[in-house]
């Protein structure tokens, strides 16, 4: 009798702010800079100097809290936490521990323990040895990093496996990417998410041993690394083993995990409350303007596409790019009355992949408008032009910007919808193809496929092929 | 009392790389400042709130808003070991 | 102006000096930096020259042309600050601590940057890793600490005034021994920023001076919102020169229970006399109790130190100051902190990391932290009843070198009377009470008299101490001259 095992994750998410200035001091932030071109004494950590916070950290904190659902603590407070590593020059961090500024939250099936403030850590390069951290030569230190405001939002361990986790955490990107609070790139260190994991006998409400994986950047390689990680604590645990509780980095080229260090000798960060810091007590004012400020975040606006009509999957691509929402919903009233499915699906489908075909043109450069795109699907609708010919005339409107009705009429392409003249045709096409018409009438349905071929050539393709399938099944008695 | 060992965390934690006479010494002096602190727990806090700021202020924050940051030169001038515009420092010893 | 004269003018007097052209700018502080250049009481760790004393310093303003001699924990751009430490031996900051910038505004001159325990921690100024700064009522005795070279410059005729800050008695305590006026106004009244921190929540920059006129003078520059600390809040309405010459309708409180064993004879005397003097000029004297200021030492020597330990965490090699190894990182920061810092440092450091570490931080910080507010409740308390609390400023006159370094305790039991207002983070003045000799036997040596106050009371503590230094009439000019070699 084998033991069925369920995987438990809870993430730390650190989410860079995109304020102007650090969140202690008022050095610029930057990306990609020469080295300690953007510091001062204060996140150099000289002796003497003192931190004070950054207002609109505070604020976009709220706002993070505000949209992950939170209970905005009316009091929170800073502490130290004490480590020694050379990108840490007061080799002690400040954060919160104690009375983080949000509590309690939920983004869809997750629910979120809390958010904190803190400050981000320098950059270390180490140069020398062949890339390793160990055995190499020196490190260099720069600073330009060092006291970025970051919002660390922990969750519960609700999730269930990689698959969930990259969905999730696709979801969050986008509703903190529509705050305008953060650029949330992983590749570029502004959005970072470590995952602990364990697992269990299915159905048991114990928590296993967990293992951290840290330093992957990109959802996709989480998600490989979270299940590569589960499929080693079942195999261990199948063995007789223990999970032993360490940090992990999985290497996606290589698809293997390697320990980074031992959590055994875990630190004892010796936290205390930050003396040179007074507590922040949000007024009234402040928190109905951070939770006014809210957009519409991309769970709302999907759940809302979907009660449209939209399809699901269309539904969470709109959400996730604002852009594309709004232009979805430019077609809607641009024009009367489009199905809101239909204009979805052309949105992400057809319209999207003709940028994509021409040279990936970004949506917001693109010579097409809402109100073009809408007259488009209304002819399709309408059935005046066929969907094949609808994709012609968006290559058309893609390439040069041009109406979409001036392109029907200049390359001919309104479709025969004289139902009298098509069935001519239709009726010419059965007696020009006996053979196919002969085999459809004794049970292979399949063969009408010729039929329907030798209309649309008649009728260069401007036939409705709905329409055509069913006269032609009429007229073969079917 | 506090034991030998425990000076040794207290001091790898405190990053000090003590001398044996000075490992000893501190046992002894740490040992005998404790007994007078311990003194503290005759003290009745039953209910009490920590003090940790005696100024009763809040929302000290800044504008967000820049200010000039130091020239590189500047930054670095103090600096033990400048390398190529950073602070270069020995990387941790291999673990073995 | 002849010399004496020069030399018997305190700071107000010699603005007034300078200001009616009696004496001129120059003239002034060329004497003045002619004097700390005789120093034969390693007051000073850098002075001054002519030019480097004047940078950055305003023509005018309203004490313009008096120089100061400014301790060395406040961080001057472009002159080294070391904070007496080895750890900062070749450190020189690339900014000004802003109660500096304020002094520089008002138009004072820097004499100098003055010896101290290192980082702030210590009595008595033995702690310095630049060699011990000497009382110049004796100079086998120390100056008091940690703002011990400030002290022994200002009684010794090294400068007129100066800069100090006290944590936990470190401005009191070296003014009572060396006869002068030291204040630690209100916890928040004074910028701390580029004041290099010992304890977060304890540390204020205050005037050790000649006079009570001198030290609200200095404090109405020094004190004031600063947006660079977020502690800060000034005084509200600033300082006025102080002027009451009575004391009628008030009272200050002596708390009994705090005054017994330990305290020399003439110690007690000295208080004594001046409870009797406050009477005469119309104050009534009241016993108040502070029921647990009696634990206010083992708090602080908690508190303190766990403060100074993440404060001093920063000294590690990577970005300025000593680096002592560059064989592994690990080798980087212990030798370097291991040679950087000093016995009473080191002592600090690994008492405030244990009382922090984990399964220790409830019963130690938590702890204390506590008891931090059972003594700010007693003051409330005592100044529901009393207009100011009055002590000895220390139990003992200036000890010999030497005499206390073997038993931290001892030290630390020095600061007995002023720690409690440290930890309430109230104002309090110590001014001279007159002299006494020490039960073993010796010369006679000054007695500090400590009235404390509400928080942000520093206009009426400054009154009150004016009228009643009227009243003693100290005479510290025996020392004056026990400053130059």
């Amino acid at each position: 009798m084998s033991t069925e095992y369920e995987a438990v994750i809870g993430l730390e998410i650190h989410v860079q702010l995109s304020t102007r200035t650090k969140m202690f001091c008022g050095c610029e932030l930057s990306f990609g800079d020469d080295p300690n071109v953007h510091t001062c004494p204060i996140c150099l950590a000289h002796p003497g100097v003192l931190p004070v916070p950054n207002e609109e950290a505070v604020f976009y904190a709220l706002q993070i809290g505000a949209a992950l659902d939170c209970e905005l603590s009316p009091i929170s407070s800073f502490d130290r936490k004490n480590y020694f590593y050379p990108d840490n020059p007061k080799a002690y961090q400040i954060t919160q521990a104690a009375r983080p500024f949000a509590v309690d939250g939920r983004l869809g099936d997750v629910r979120i323990h809390h958010a904190h403030l803190e400050e981000d850590a320098a950059k270390t390069i180490h140069t020398g040895g062949a890339g390793r951290i160990a055995g190499s030569d020196a490190s260099l230190v720069d600073f330009n990093r060092g006291g970025t405001p970051l919002v660390e939002i922990v969750t519960e361990p609700d999730l269930k496996s990689g698959a969930q986790v990259r969905e999730w955490g696709q979801l969050l990107r986008a509703t903190i990417k529509q705050l305008g609070v953060s650029d949330v790139n992983m590749e570029e260190g502004s959005l970072r998410c470590d995952a602990n994991i364990s697992i269990r006998p299915a159905g048991s409400d114990e928590l296993g041993t967990k293992t951290e994986l840290k330093n992957m950047n990109s959802f996709r390689f989480i998600e490989r690394g979270i299940e590569a990680e589960i499929a080693r604590q079942k195999e261990i645990v199948a063995a007789g083993g223990e999970v032993v509780q360490e940090t992990l980095h999985f290497d996606p080229a290589s698809g293997e995990l390697h320990s980074l260090r031992s959590k055994e000798e875990a630190h004892d960060y010796r936290y205390l409350p930050e003396p040179d810091l007074v507590p922040v007590v949000p007024t009234q004012e402040l928190l109905d303007r951070a939770r006014g400020s809210l957009p519409e975040l991309p769970a709302a606006r999907a759940q809302r596409y979907e009660e449209m009509g939209v399809s699901e999957q269309a539904a969470l691509l709109l959400a996730f790019e604002t852009e594309w929402a709004e232009f979805f919903e430019g077609v809607l009233d641009a024009g009367d009355a489009i199905e809101p499915r239909v204009a979805a699906n052309w949105v992400t489908g057809e319209f999207a992949a003709e940028l994509r075909k021409q040279d990936d043109q970004p949506l917001a450069e693109s010579k097409v408008d809402p109100a073009g795109l809408a007259t488009l699907i209304g002819l399709v609708a309408a059935k005046k032009i066929s969907h094949g010919a609808g994709k012609t005339v968006l290559e058309a409107m893609v390439a040069e910007g041009s109406d979409p009705e001036a392109v029907v009429a200049e390359k001919g392409l309104e479709q025969i919808s004289d139902t009298g003249e098509l069935e001519k045709i239709v009726v010419q096409a059965i007696e020009d193809n006996p053979k196919p018409a002969e085999q459809v009438r004794s049970g292979n349905e399949k063969a009408i496929g010729a039929l329907v071929g030798a209309v649309m050539k008649a009728t260069q393709g401007r036939a409705d092929g709905g329409e055509v399938n069913r006269l032609l099944r009429r007229h073969l008695g079917l | 009392m506090i034991e030998r060992e425990q000076v040794l965390h207290v001091a790898r934690l405190s990053r000090l790389r003590l001398s044996e006479t000075e490992i000893d010494t501190l046992a002894g002096e740490l040992s005998s400042i404790l007994d007078h602190v311990d003194k503290l727990a005759e003290v009745d806090i039953e209910g009490v709130e920590p003090t940790s700021h005696v100024v009763p202020l809040e929302n000290v924050l800044r504008p967000d808003e820049p200010r000039p940051s130091l020239d590189r030169d500047v930054a670095l001038s103090q600096a033990p070991d400048p390398a190529d515009g950073a602070f270069r420092v020995p990387s941790p010893q291999a673990e073995s | 102006m002849s010399r004496s004269e020069l030399l018997a003018a305190d700071g107000a007097a010699t603005a007034a000096l300078i200001a009616s052209g009696e004496a001129s700018a120059n003239e002034v502080l060329d004497f003045w930096l002619e004097r700390a250049g005789s120093d034969a009481l390693n007051g000073y760790l850098w002075r001054a020259d002519r030019e480097s004393a004047r940078r950055g310093v305003a023509a005018d303003g309203p004490l313009a042309g008096v120089p100061l001699a400014i301790k060395d924990i406040f961080c001057t751009e472009g002159v080294p600050t070391t904070a007496a430490s080895r750890m900062l031996e070749t450190y020189v900051p690339p900014y000004t601590a802003t109660a500096v910038g304020r002094v520089a505004g008002a138009g004072m001159p820097m004499l100098g940057k003055t010896n101290m325990d290192e980082f702030a921690m210590g009595s008595s100024n033995e702690n310095s890793a630049f060699g011990p700064s000497l009382n110049p009522w004796d100079h086998e005795r120390v100056p008091g600490g940690s703002s011990g070279g400030s002290a022994a410059v200002v009684a010794g005729g090294l400068a007129p005034w100066a800069l100090g800050t006290d944590t936990g008695g470190s401005i009191r305590q070296p003014a009572g021994f060396c006869g002068i006026v030291g204040l630690k106004p209100t916890y928040g009244s004074i910028s701390r920023f580029g004041m290099i921190a010992f304890a977060s929540s304890l540390d204020q920059c205050g005037p050790l001076t000649r006079s009570v006129t001198d030290a609200a003078l200095l404090l109405d520059v020094l004190q004031g919102r600063d947006r660079m600390d977020s502690t800060s809040v000034g005084i509200e309405g600033g300082i006025a020169r102080p002027s009451a010459e009575r004391l009628d309708g008030l009272t200050f409180g002596v708390p009994r229970g705090l005054i017994g064993e330990g305290i020399e004879g003439g110690v007690l005397a000295r208080f004594e006399e001046t409870l009797l003097k406050i009477a005469d000029l119309g104050g009534t004297i009241a016993d108040i109790e502070l029921p647990h200021a009696g634990h206010a030492i083992s708090a602080y020597y908690v508190l303190a130190p766990a403060e100074a330990s993440t404060n001093l965490s920063r000294y590690d090699g990577v970005r300025y100051g000593l680096r002592a190894s560059d064989e592994d990182l690990l080798s980087m920061y212990e030798v370097t902190r291991e040679e950087g810092f000093g016995p009473e440092v080191k002592r600090r450091i690994m008492l405030g990391t244990y009382a922090l570490s984990s399964g220790y931080y409830d019963a130690y910080y938590g702890r204390a932290q506590r008891v931090r507010t059972r003594i700010v409740e007693d003051f409330d308390r005592a100044f529901g009843d009393v207009d100011f609390v009055v002590t000895p400023t220390s139990p003992t006159v200036a000890f010999r070198l030497g005499e206390k370094t073997e038993d931290p305790w001892a030290m630390y039991q020095s600061d007995l009377f002023t720690v409690p207002m440290s930890l309430a983070g109230i104002p309090a003045i110590s001014i001279p009470a007159g002299l006494a000799r020490p039960d073993g036997g010796g010369p006679e040596l000054p007695v500090g008299f400590q009235i404390a106050a509400p928080a942000f009371a520093e206009q009426r503590l400054l009154d009150a101490s004016f009228a009643l230094e009227g009243a003693i009439g100290f005479d510290g000019t025996a020392a004056l001259e026990g400053g130059v070699a």
